[in-house]
């Protein structure tokens, strides 16, 4: 048990010292932000002093002096002005490096999801990286706010009450300064308890964000099932976790304050009592009492802020401590230092010896051979789940191959950059993906530069002009996320026309075509087969027909290439390709 | 913002409770400052001891009492504000569940989650927080007031100038910065956007190497998002400071004041003390209330936001259902007549003039180019969107008669897009139908050709599904959605170019077992390829939205110019 704490906390203190690090690019305004809070604390330290020294010049009927009355409120008022001023600007210098440190965050957790493997994002929900990236950096957010603005302020005002206090009588002080550690080891106790109660929470809200996204983003589906009750019932069912686990983090970080208060009234007490006594006595004035009663307020008032801010960081630190654990997940394999860039494509390919597997006890693709010459189309065909998409994944380095290795224009791929490796080939996928933008930006993405004409051609080739300028506002119509309200067909040929335009040396077609009618794809299908013209192509097709002028057809099943040669010689041979071929005319 | 407190209506308890107890707490606070200036003005004045010692246990006794009412108030805070968003978290997603496609389509799916996640989280610590202060300190604020008109009324009139002075101050900030946290969410929207599409999409975004531009983008969203919190930020930091200002230069009024009183002899020093201890205690109650403002205008402006959604209402209303015994005797399973859809956002319609008849038992094939309307015309069926003209009749009915339920039981559809969820296959499978034995899943299995490869996983029915189904492959997952579909033993069954990822041999297959189904369901097959259709009863060729023709395979070959076309295109002439 101790040791899981000892662990927590050394865990909090890592991520402490993470954050800390992000802070240190703003230290200006941090510098300048802990100056401003010593003046604006001292000032207003200041201000009781003059309160009291006012209130001894009020003694009673005719005894009052107003002249020196008027000379101290003078100097208050002045004095008020400088401390709202120096407050405003802390104030100013802690929003700017709290938003600034957030950005900072958020910018490399997103930076990071760019250089994730594949095999990360493949396996973690989205919904739930999502929610650090969003939801946790903006609670940290909050918490480091807090933190900035109340903390310095507060252990400022604690050490200048402190000194203030002494000056003026130190038996008093003493009563405060005995008291007030208790406040301190209140909301410490605290603080520790909830910790481990905010992680839970925390976690638990992921859980739920992972099921919204994936029920709300399959919303049709739910609904043509009928299956919103069930639905519903297991969002219930974490909902009531969550509901359990809020209430117990938020109600027990919430007693720190009241806490903490009691032993303000404490204090309060305490000094009014020694003050009053001591004054009987002649030691003080009932102005200097007044004084110090203020001062017990203040001296108390950063406890609870301070123990209120621990609270919050506590908070911002788990959530931090999440967006941390992205941040610094492994990335990609890095590049060779001396990665080579391609540049003459000749587009070769060479598979030696490869095997691959997603998880080790389940292997997948062994000892896997195969010579493509520059110019050759490859087709790969199999029943579902051979192996095929796996074999792209590899050659466009989405995943790296256990062992052995895949050769482009003789380069081991390795060594080549990534960058230049995967803008050689190009490449649709049958899952469409559009980003959210004009269709121009979509088909320009692979040449943002392209011109309008050379556009337009491209989008002609693939047959997506005709509809495309019946949207409302042809090429500049905003499709929404993941391509909106256009079909699976339209998002294809958005696709099929994206690569047409950057024309790079090598393709990738993976069920390019799977959900355009045949008539388009017929028609697509010249446009494709000038494109391949030249270019090593990689097709993966269910179509037969699309595959039949191939050069090589690598027929695959469970991750073996089991037949390999041209349409006539594997109809010729009667094996397994054969038996598919013939399949399509079946009843 | 007022509509979600409905959802606070099972916590009238707590939370009349929760500030009730800060009240109580409150007022005992208030006393504090006169049992002080009792100290000062009998117990030093007279050199009491006694009193002054009562006194000090009087302070102590009002601060027990405190805490014990400020614990409970903040119990009750707690569990009203978090039983409250779980409320409102169970009413917003089963509202969702019932928006219709049209809705859902409107909406977009990351804005329904932000308002499911964060907007929720925000409106939790508003309620909280009002509850703990919201009472509290303006309580705490007249109360000093009423406490300084107890003690002299010509000094408490400076009260009564410097607290509506503050309200103006503190209501105006918060006018002010409402709009602009509106604007704040949206830009985190913004963000939220990019993050998921460059999660969704990275294997696009990796092959054209975008990654460099996305990071570019999601900068200048990030920037945006920033320079908009810093401009909010730097209003809401006027407060604290102006606040201070106005506070304490009544505090140099007041000892003028107070001075001027003592010297007429009206009142005591130790009152002056107390009157000064009232402003200061406004002060601190004010800076809560200003923190306390920022969060409540976070939170109205998140509530507003689930608001709006809770006020879309589906477009469509559902039917009071139909009775068994009309549709029984019924000849046709599906009638269009003379349908025409148009989609909400697109401005021609989707579909018009449809027009046709099914059978029970019949086959349908439904074939055309992309975007020729294929999907529109089945997404009519299970009334996922409604006709803008004509009707569609399910067993005679007009499906908008049915219940959702009642009219979806009797539907089995197959999407487009193979989508399966996280849970054990078995989880999934019942979806179709809930109290489905392993028997009749393995039979629908293997009707959908899906038995042979769960039967190799570790587990089979147990086998654990991810997220979307990703441990699948693409050829997996459709045939697991069609068995999801056929678990159902629906009497219509319609696959939506749901054989796409399939092999030919697998397709065939599949095809000739679910005519082979013993409950003989109406089918719907829409499909691209002419080999999937070419054996059913009626095919429905669409092209451009409309009816191109409609027949069997050898009168449509014959007489329609669109089908050949298709036809020819997937088969050499020579076999026709």
């Amino acid at each position: 048990m101790a040791q899981t704490q000892n662990k927590k906390r050394e865990k909090q203190k890592d991520t402490l010292s993470k954050v800390l690090r992000y802070i240190k690019k703003y230290w200006f305004y941090l510098v300048l932000s802990i100056i401003l809070a010593a003046v604006s604390v001292v000032l207003t330290l200041y201000l009781p002093i003059l309160t009291g020294d006012a209130i001894d010049y009020i003694i009673g009927k005719g005894q009052v002096d107003f002249a020196s009355i008027f000379a101290i409120l003078r100097k208050m008022a002045v004095i008020i002005l400088i401390t709202a001023v120096a407050q405003w600007i802390m104030n100013v210098c802690n929003n700017r490096m709290t938003y600034h440190v957030v950005r900072d965050i958020r910018m490399e957790a997103f930076e990071k999801i760019e250089h994730l493997p594949l095999s990360y994002l493949d396996s973690n929900s989205y919904g739930d990286i999502v929610s650090r990236v969003i939801a946790d950096v903006d609670q940290f957010a909050d918490g480091l706010l807090m933190g900035f603005t109340q903390f310095f302020t507060g252990v400022i005002t604690i050490i200048g009450t402190l000194l203030f206090m002494l000056s003026v009588n130190v038996k008093i002080t003493l009563v405060v300064v005995l008291i007030t550690p208790l406040s301190f080891v209140v909301a410490g106790f605290i603080a520790k308890k909830t910790f481990s109660m905010f992680q839970l929470q925390s976690v638990t809200r992921g859980e739920q964000t992972a099921l919204i996204d994936e029920m709300i983003g399959n919303q049709k589906i739910v609904q043509a099932f009928g299956h919103e009750d069930e639905a519903l019932e297991k969002f219930d069912e974490i909902n009531g976790r969550l509901e359990k686990y809020s209430l117990r983090a938020i109600f027990f970080s919430s007693i720190t304050n009241p806490s903490t208060r009691f032993i303000n009234s404490l204090v309060y007490a305490g000094v009014g009592v020694a003050g009053a006594l001591s004054a009987i006595m002649g030691g003080i004035s009932v102005g200097q009492l007044s004084c110090f009663l203020s001062y017990a307020n203040q001296y108390t008032k950063p406890f609870n802020e301070i123990s209120g801010v621990v609270t919050e960081l506590q908070n911002a630190l788990a959530c931090a401590a999440r967006i941390f654990e992205i941040i610094e997940e492994e990335p990609e394999v890095a590049e060779d230092e001396d990665a080579v860039v391609l540049e003459q494509v000749d587009g070769s390919v060479d598979l030696k010896h490869v095997y691959f597997s997603y998880t080790p006890d389940r292997k997948l693709i062994e000892d896997f051979n195969l010579n493509v010459k520059p110019g050759q189309r490859v087709a790969i065909v199999g029943p579902t789940g051979c192996g095929k998409t796996t074999l792209i994944n590899l050659l466009m380095r989405f995943y790296d191959t256990d062992s052995g290795e895949i050769l482009v224009s003789g380069e081991p791929i390795r060594h080549l950059t990534r960058e230049s490796l995967r803008s050689s080939y190009g490449m649709v996928l049958q899952e469409t993906w559009l980003k959210q933008g004009t269709i121009r930006e979509n088909i320009t993405m692979g040449k943002p530069d392209a011109t309008e004409e050379e556009m337009i051609a491209a989008a002609k080739a693939s047959h997506a002009h005709s509809f495309i300028t019946r949207l409302p506002h042809g090429y500049d119509t905003v499709i929404g996320e993941d391509g909106g309200s256009l079909s699976q067909g339209q998002k294809q040929l958005l696709c099929i026309a994206r690569v047409m335009l950057a024309l790079p040396p090598m393709l990738i077609l993976d069920e390019a075509t799977s959900s355009i009618d045949t008539r388009t794809e017929q028609r697509i299908q010249s446009a494709f087969a000038k494109m391949m013209k030249g270019r090593t192509s990689f097709i993966v097709a269910h179509r037969l027909s699309t595959i039949q002028e191939a050069d090589i057809i690598l027929v695959m099943k469970d991750g073996h290439i089991i037949e390999q040669g041209n349409h006539e010689e594997l109809l010729a041979k009667g094996g397994f390709y054969y038996n598919l071929y013939n399949s399509q005319f079946a009843k | 913002m007022r509509k979600l407190l409905v959802y606070l209506k099972d916590y009238k308890k707590e939370s009349l409770l929760a500030p009730l107890f800060k009240m109580l707490e409150a007022s005992f606070e208030l006393f504090v400052p006169l049992v002080m200036a009792s100290i000062i003005d009998v117990g030093i004045a007279n050199g009491d001891r006694t009193h002054i010692m009562k006194m000090c246990g009087m302070l102590i006794l009002l601060a027990v009492i405190g805490l014990t009412c400020s614990i409970t108030a903040q119990y009750f805070s707690a569990k009203a504000a978090v039983g409250f968003a779980a409320k409102v978290r169970h009413a917003l997603f089963s509202h969702i569940q019932s928006l219709s496609y049209s809705e859902m389509d409107e909406i977009g799916t990351s804005t329904m989650i932000t308002r499911m996640t964060s907007d929720i989280n925000q409106v939790q610590t508003g309620v909280n927080m009002v509850l703990r202060l919201f009472l509290r300190s303006p309580f705490i604020v007249f109360g000093a007031m009423i406490m300084a008109f107890t003690i002299d009324v010509k000094a408490a009139l400076i009260f009564v100038v410097t607290i509506p002075l503050l309200a103006i101050v503190v209501f105006g900030i918060m006018l002010v910065s409402i709009p602009l946290y509106k604007k704040v969410q949206g830009g985190l929207d913004d963000v939220l956007l990019t993050t998921r599409e460059n999660l969704t999409g990275s294997r696009v975004i990796r092959a054209f190497h975008k990654e460099k531009e996305e990071t570019e983008k999601f900068r200048e969203k990030n920037q945006t998002l920033t320079a908009l919190q810093m401009f909010v930020g730097r209003i809401s930091a006027l407060m604290n400071p102006v606040t201070y200002i106005i506070i304490n230069v009544a505090i140099v009024v007041l000892i003028w004041t107070g001075a001027l009183r003592v010297e007429s002899g009206n009142i005591t020093q130790g009152e002056v003390v107390a009157l000064v201890n009232y402003m200061s205690q406004i002060l601190v109650e004010l800076v809560k209330l200003a923190n306390l403002i920022i969060t409540i205008t976070k939170s109205v402006a998140c509530g507003n936001r689930i608001e709006s959604i809770m006020e879309i209402h589906s477009t469509m209303k559902e039917g009071l259902g139909v009775e068994a015994a009309d549709s029984k005797n019924e000849d046709y399973a599906v009638v269009f007549e003379n349908v025409a859809m148009r989609y909400q956002s697109g401005g021609a319609p989707a579909v018009s003039g449809i027009d046709f008849k099914v059978r029970h038992g019949e086959t349908v094939g439904i074939i055309g180019g992309t975007g020729s309307g294929k999907s529109t015309i089945i997404n009519l069926i299970p009334r996922f969107y409604d006709t803008s003209e004509g009707r569609v009749l399910v067993d005679g009915q007009d499906v908008r008669d049915y219940t959702f339920e009642g009219l979806r039981d009797k539907i089995g559809i197959v999407p487009q897009k193979a989508v399966l969820f996280a849970g054990t296959i078995r989880d999934n499978m019942k979806w179709g139908k809930q109290d489905a034995t392993d028997e009749a899943i393995w039979e629908a299995m293997t009707l959908a050709q899906a038995s042979e490869f769960v039967e190799q996983k570790d587990g089979r029915l147990d086998a654990e599904v991810e997220q979307g189904g990703r441990n699948f492959s693409g050829g997996q997952k459709q045939r697991l959605t069609i068995a999801r579909a056929l678990v159902k033993q629906p009497e219509i069954l319609i696959l939506d170019d749901s054989a796409s990822a399939l092999d030919y041999a697998t397709d065939a297959k599949l095809r000739q077992s679910i005519r082979s189904m013993k409950s003989d369901p109406t089918v719907f097959i829409v499909s691209q390829r002419a080999a999937s259709i070419l054996h059913a009863d009626q095919i429905i060729v669409l092209d451009d939205g409309a009816v191109a023709g409609i027949g069997t395979h050898e009168s449509l070959l014959r007489d329609c110019e669109v089908y050949q076309e298709i036809y020819y295109s997937q088969f050499q002439k020579k076999e026709a």
